[in-house]
């Protein structure tokens, strides 16, 4: 149902993502998606990858801050609307989502997210039959 | 504890010479157990004797001349503020033999340290500095429980460096076996600690860490595979939270060093078992504390530049010399039954202090608050800017943890902000910077960058 993502932590200044890529990189990981959100200052970088647990050993070891969190991952038809669908139904349920970013794969939208009351999340997705997909079929999918 | 009858049951049993310690708590109980009304007679006794063998050397008859006096203005222990200060300049001007006021013949012993800048300095010393300076560390050690039974590993440099012969002569005076183990080959070091059954150790803080970070290489646990029971850190500066750190990790009780190589070295100043600052041993020294700009004293409890006045030297004397160390007076009485002046641990140099809209700030105060938050590092930078004719202190520190979450990042910068503005008096500007993205600090690395306009 959820998805490992790695949350870096970045500053906006360059050579500081050049670091982490560079480290991947070097490890051979490979990036399925990936996304930033800023400030003025600094940044957290976050991405799904393959093999999000040795990603983040090597990250460590390239003395990188990094934390291993769990979000949602949801496969969607690849139509208008089917993201605002999906949102509503979790806003109807009165779950925050606290970011969501998305992309193509294999035809398939994926929505990944992460809410306030992971619980609450699990069964809005069961109660709606919701596509949700977990690291196995991604790395399938990727 | 009861300080009264504590100090009464010690001030009893006068040890001889011979059995020097013995049963006693005290390595020197004639000298350690002094009354402050005693200790301060006697200084003044020995104040008088200290400067009339100055005025014997050609540089302080000078120097006497120069502010007007004579050995004879000495009636009283305040009488000590008409004395001159000497500096650090002042021995280098005096390179090598200066301020000698023995025959050099007479002289053993002479340790130089190196200069950055100008001459390097000299400190001489004669068979009876060597064996006083011997007796302060002896004290110490003894102080914290070491006795001719333990084993003491010296983990310190040797050679010019005063840490080395300095703990050496000390740990042998008190009757341990001593390794003169020296700095680094830290697999050596932790073989000895183990087949030598070492169960004391001097070293640097950072040596400590570096050893237990190769003790958990090796599997080898300090509370389980060593008899480790007192280590003995100084001649770098730490705070208490690096302190209690080192504790935690060795499983061991670390005390606090003051040492210099213009007293002797180590020995000066040492934790007794309560670590509440440490004793400068006064029968030793007169230990005044100044306003580093006015040189005035300053009250017992404020921070200002430690100067020091030897009492016991016959080589090489210092009358108030200029240490640049900053400190403050914590108390004048223990609960260990020692009425030695207890000195905090050195709060920087008095050459680093940052004076930031009138307030007075030293680095390690902002060490000290950066240390209680795991989610940053140790290393930071200070920058201190003008923005619209305001004269601004900024922060920064590396994020150690990483976190999924914009709030927590957040709430971070601001508690360390809130924090910093207890301490310092003023708020500063706090930016968390990438992990490894700040120059690495060994020992004294530029922590302060000044880029503040001076006119406007
Ligand atoms: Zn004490």
């Amino acid at each position: 149902m959820t998805v490992h993502q790695l949350s870096i932590f970045i500053e906006n200044r360059s050579g500081t993502l050049i670091k982490v890529l560079e480290a991947l990189k070097a490890a051979n990981i490979q990036i399925i998606a990936s996304t930033i959100a800023d400030t003025a200052e600094y940044g957290i970088y976050r991405l799904i990858c393959s093999e999000p647990m040795r990603a983040c050993e090597e990250l460590k070891k390239a003395n990188v801050a990094v934390a291993l969190s769990d979000v949602f991952a949801l496969a969607i038809d690849d139509k208008p609307g089917r993201a605002a669908d999906a949102v509503k139904t979790f806003s109807e349920a009165g779950i925050s989502i606290a970011y969501m970013y998305s992309f193509l794969l294999r035809g398939k939208g994926i929505l990944i997210f992460r809410t306030d009351d992971n619980e609450k999340a699990v069964k809005v997705i069961a109660d709606n039959q919701l596509q949700s997909i977990n690291e196995a079929d991604l790395s399938e999918l990727a | 504890m009861d300080t009264n009858s504590n100090r009464q049951e010690h001030l009893t049993p006068r040890p001889t010479r011979e059995g020097q310690g013995g049963g006693s708590a005290f390595f020197n109980p004639e000298f350690e157990t002094l009354s402050r009304t005693e200790i301060e007679a006697l200084q003044l006794e020995r104040l008088k004797e200290t400067v009339a063998h100055c005025y014997t050397n050609d540089f302080y008859r000078k120097k006497f001349d120069e502010a007007g006096i004579t050995p004879d203005d000495i009636k009283t222990l305040a009488d000590v503020r008409k004395l001159p200060f000497t500096t650090k300049q002042d021995l280098r001007e005096t390179y090598p033999f200066g301020m000698a006021c023995v025959p050099i013949r007479d002289c053993v012993r002479l340790h130089s340290s190196s200069g950055t800048t100008g001459n390097p300095t000299v400190i001489l010393h004669t068979k009876k500095d060597l064996d006083e300076w011997a007796n302060q560390v002896a004290r110490n050690l003894w102080m914290v429980g070491l006795r001719p039974d333990d084993v003491f590993q010296n983990s310190s440099g040797y050679g010019m460096f005063t840490g080395g012969l300095g703990f050496q002569y000390g740990a042998e005076k008190l009757g341990m076996l001593t390794v003169p183990a020296a700095a680094g080959n830290s697999l050596r070091q932790i073989k000895f600690i183990k087949d030598f059954g070492t169960t004391a150790i001097h070293a640097i803080p950072s040596y400590v860490t570096r050893l237990y970070e190769v003790m958990q290489q090796e599997g080898v646990d300090p509370r389980r595979d060593t008899k480790l029971k007192v280590l003995a850190i100084g001649a770098e500066p730490h705070s208490e939270e690096q302190r209690k750190r080192i504790e935690e990790m060795m499983g061991v009780k670390a005390y606090n060093s003051f040492g210099m190589s213009e007293m002797c070295g180590p020995g000066v100043g040492f934790e007794c078992p309560e670590q509440n600052g440490m004793h400068f041993w006064e029968d030793y020294y007169i230990v005044e504390i100044v306003n580093p700009e006015t040189l005035e004293p300053v009250p017992d409890g404020e921070i200002g530049e430690l100067v020091l006045t030897t009492l016991c030297r016959e080589a090489m004397p210092l009358l108030r010399y200029r240490t640049r160390d900053l400190t403050r007076v914590l108390g004048r009485t223990c609960p260990c039954g020692r009425n030695h002046v207890r000195i905090d641990r050195m709060r920087g140099r008095s050459d680093d202090m940052i004076v930031l809209r009138g307030v007075n700030i030293f680095p390690i105060q902002i060490e000290k608050i950066l240390m209680k938050f795991p989610e940053v590092g140790t290393n930071y930078l200070i920058t201190l800017i003008t923005e619209d004719n305001n004269d601004q202190m900024i922060v920064e520190v590396e994020v150690n943890e990483a976190t999924d979450d914009f709030a927590k990042l957040q709430a971070l910068e601001k508690e360390i902000r809130h924090q910093l503005g207890d301490e310092i008096l003023l708020k500063p500007i706090v930016k968390l910077v990438a992990k490894g993205s700040l120059p690495v600090s060994e020992g004294k690395a530029v922590r302060v960058v000044d880029k503040r306009k001076v006119f406007e």
